[in-house]
């Protein structure tokens, strides 16, 4: 399956990332696969600690100092990003991959201006001060900000948060990168600013064709913005495939509890908003069989001897590891 | 709101200058204006004290001995009837010169120490701080002593005694920072755009350093004076017949109870110069914080 196809950018297969703490490992991630094409934009979803965050740093090379890359691929243009040094790294990082923080308010630095930040960050291109400062203006005038000739001077605490996140996805888009990775960049906003966020995102992407891994856990967002949706449990894959059949035709027990949690899906008025009963697994210990058995409502025996496979679901490359799926599926993987 | 323009809070000029904001800024700031004048003052008078200096610091029976001030001695004489005001002058130049001398030294050896100990792995900061505490907890006059026992008195003893013992401080200070910003979501933003470590710590930690260095180094002065002033008083520091205000002291407290001219003598561009350093340093805090602006 680990085939790079040409009409992929990013194959990330058998993905296994452990944590050192206090003696114990902890299985962060296990056997993770991802695509992504070019263009197109890939949404992680999954409750909190669910390894959202972990798989995105890890394409960028910016994981834990007490992490560890297990098993696995990461292939990048040719390239598997599990296995460069930190020098060919840094080569692709802000060039080719660049990434969006949650928080805008800590994601720049409070004592050097936007300017010099921006200019600073196109310092491996040869290019005159004047012209990378007439590129940064020109980057702050597309991502919305007003009277961005002067605002170069500006200092990060003169700008709102949604501004900041702006100005931050125009830093990361400077060196326009094949892939962004925005890690939760709405989370930080609120409602009005996450919509905006969300808007600029969708035309910076047709304007620049970048692909983009959005990780988040607003299902609502997703649903608006992605191409493709990647559902996340306890550091496992449970789900992916197209936005429409994920959230049309959730597979996976999981999926479809966390549809159901979704406030914005409830029609009839209720006191107490849906919650998946239960907490994640220990991940020192995975328990054996499904990750998600525990407080799956539709386990049965096989899914206490036996992780599920990934086996096809409804749709054009739509899968998902649940048992039910195995029979009438059309063959497994 | 963000879509709106709203270049209301955008600043007035295209690119206000920073030197001409910090000016607008200490000048509104009375205390610190005048932390800024005695400090000044302080500077010009060390500089030009052998060309201001009404007598020779050093000749004796200029006057008569341990007189009050008059309109020939300001500061009157010492009980060898030396000038006190010629002396107090020369005696700032040694205050000025060791002043500058350690805090350069110490500034830029802590600077660094401290930058490797916060940025680079942990043993070496363990063993930096180990290092740091260990000059700290001597007493800087013992480790005085022992130092001019070892190396014999003089200014550049005191000068080496004082950058030692101040090396800590501006290395803490900058391990500090640096730790704490090691790990900052704007450092791995950068890291993500490929920026490699000499680019983290000279765009991004050392504009944050510099501020409270120099914030610290301008309180320190008058802390550097006033150990050199008490390592001259001890005999430790400046020889006589050299002037240094911890030398006017040493002189002065013997005869305090015939006159008390010669230790008023001394203890006022003391008392002065930590005053005025103090007031600017603090005026200087709120300068370097962009974020205490408030031209916004």
């Amino acid at each position: 399956m680990s085939e790079m196809t040409e009409t992929t950018l990013l194959s990330v297969h058998d993905l296994s990332i452990d944590f050192f703490r206090s003696g114990a490992k902890l299985h962060a991630l296990r056997h993770v696969d991802l695509e992504v094409r070019p263009g197109r934009i890939v949404g992680i979803v999954g409750e909190s600690g669910c390894g959202k965050s972990t798989l995105a740093s890890s394409l960028i090379g910016l994981l834990a100092g007490n992490a560890e890359i297990v098993s696995g691929s990461i292939e990048f243009e040719g390239q598997d990003l599990a296995r460069l040094s930190t020098r060919q790294m840094r080569a692709v990082r802000g060039r080719r991959i660049s990434m969006v923080f949650q928080d805008p308010m800590t994601a720049l630095n409070p004592v050097v201006t936007i300017g010099r930040q921006m200019i600073d960050i196109q310092y491996r291109e040869k290019r005159s001060s004047a012209e990378k400062r007439r590129i940064a203006a020109e980057m702050l005038r597309t991502v919305g900000i007003p009277d961005a000739e002067s605002r170069l001077s500006a200092y990060p605490h003169q700008f709102s948060g949604g501004m900041r996140q702006r100005i931050c996805i125009g830093m990361a888009l400077l060196m326009e990168p094949a892939l962004l990775i925005a890690d939760e960049p709405t989370t930080a906003l609120d409602a009005t600013l996450e919509v905006q966020v969300i808007k600029l995102l969708k035309e910076l992407q047709q304007q620049f064709g970048c692909a983009i891994v959005f990780v988040s856990h607003h299902l609502g967002t997703v649903a608006e913005l992605c191409d493709e949706v990647v559902v996340m449990y306890a550091g496992e894959v449970v789900e992916r495939g197209a936005v429409r059949d994920i959230f049309r035709k959730p597979s996976h027990p999981y999926t479809q509890a966390l549809l159901e949690c979704d406030p914005a899906r409830i029609k009839t008025p209720t006191r107490e908003l849906p919650t998946i009963p239960g907490t994640l697994p220990d991940l020192a210990h995975p328990p054996k069989g499904c990750i998600f058995r525990e407080r799956c409502p539709k386990a049965f025996a096989r899914c206490e001897v036996e992780a599920p496979a990934d086996y096809a679901a409804e749709g054009a490359e739509h899968r998902a590891r649940c048992h039910l799926l195995d029979g009438k599926a059309r063959g497994t993987a | 709101m963000s879509l709106a323009p709203t270049t209301s809070s955008s600043p007035k000029s295209g690119r206000p200058s920073s030197w001409r904001s910090g000016w607008r800024r200490l000048a509104a700031d009375r205390l610190g204006f005048f932390g800024f004048v005695l400090v000044a003052l302080f500077i010009v008078a060390a500089i030009l004290a052998p060309w201001i200096a009404p007598y020779s610091p050093t000749q004796i029976m200029v006057g008569p001995r341990l007189a009050p001030p008059s309109w020939e001695h300001w500061l009157g004489t010492d009980q060898i009837g030396r000038d006190l005001l010629s002396r107090v002058l020369l005696g700032g130049r040694v205050a000025l010169t060791v002043a500058f001398a350690t805090i350069a030294a110490a500034l830029t050896i802590g600077f660094a120490l401290g930058l490797a100990a916060g940025f680079g792995p942990a043993w070496l900061d363990n063993i930096l701080v180990l290092l740091f505490d260990a000059v700290r907890s001597f007493p800087t006059i013992v480790f005085g002593l022992a130092v001019v026992t070892l190396l014999g008195p003089g200014l550049s003893t005191v000068v080496l005694v004082v950058s030692v013992t101040s090396i800590p401080i501006y290395a803490r200070i900058v391990r500090t920072q640096t730790q704490a910003l090691r790990h900052a979501d704007y450092v791995d933003a950068e890291r993500a755009m490929g920026a490699g470590i000499f680019r983290i710590l000279f765009v991004h930690i050392l504009p944050n350093v510099v501020g409270p260095l120099v914030v610290l180094a301008s309180m320190d002065v008058p802390l550097v004076i006033a150990t050199e002033a008490g390592l001259s008083f001890l005999g430790l520091g400046v020889r006589p017949p050299m002037a240094s205000w911890g030398t006017i002291l040493n002189d002065g407290y013997t005869f305090i109870r015939n006159s008390p001219w010669p230790v008023i003598a001394g203890s006022i561009p003391i008392v002065l110069v930590t005053l005025g350093f103090t007031f600017f340093g603090e005026a200087l805090r709120d300068i370097f914080d962009p974020r205490l602006r408030r031209d916004v």
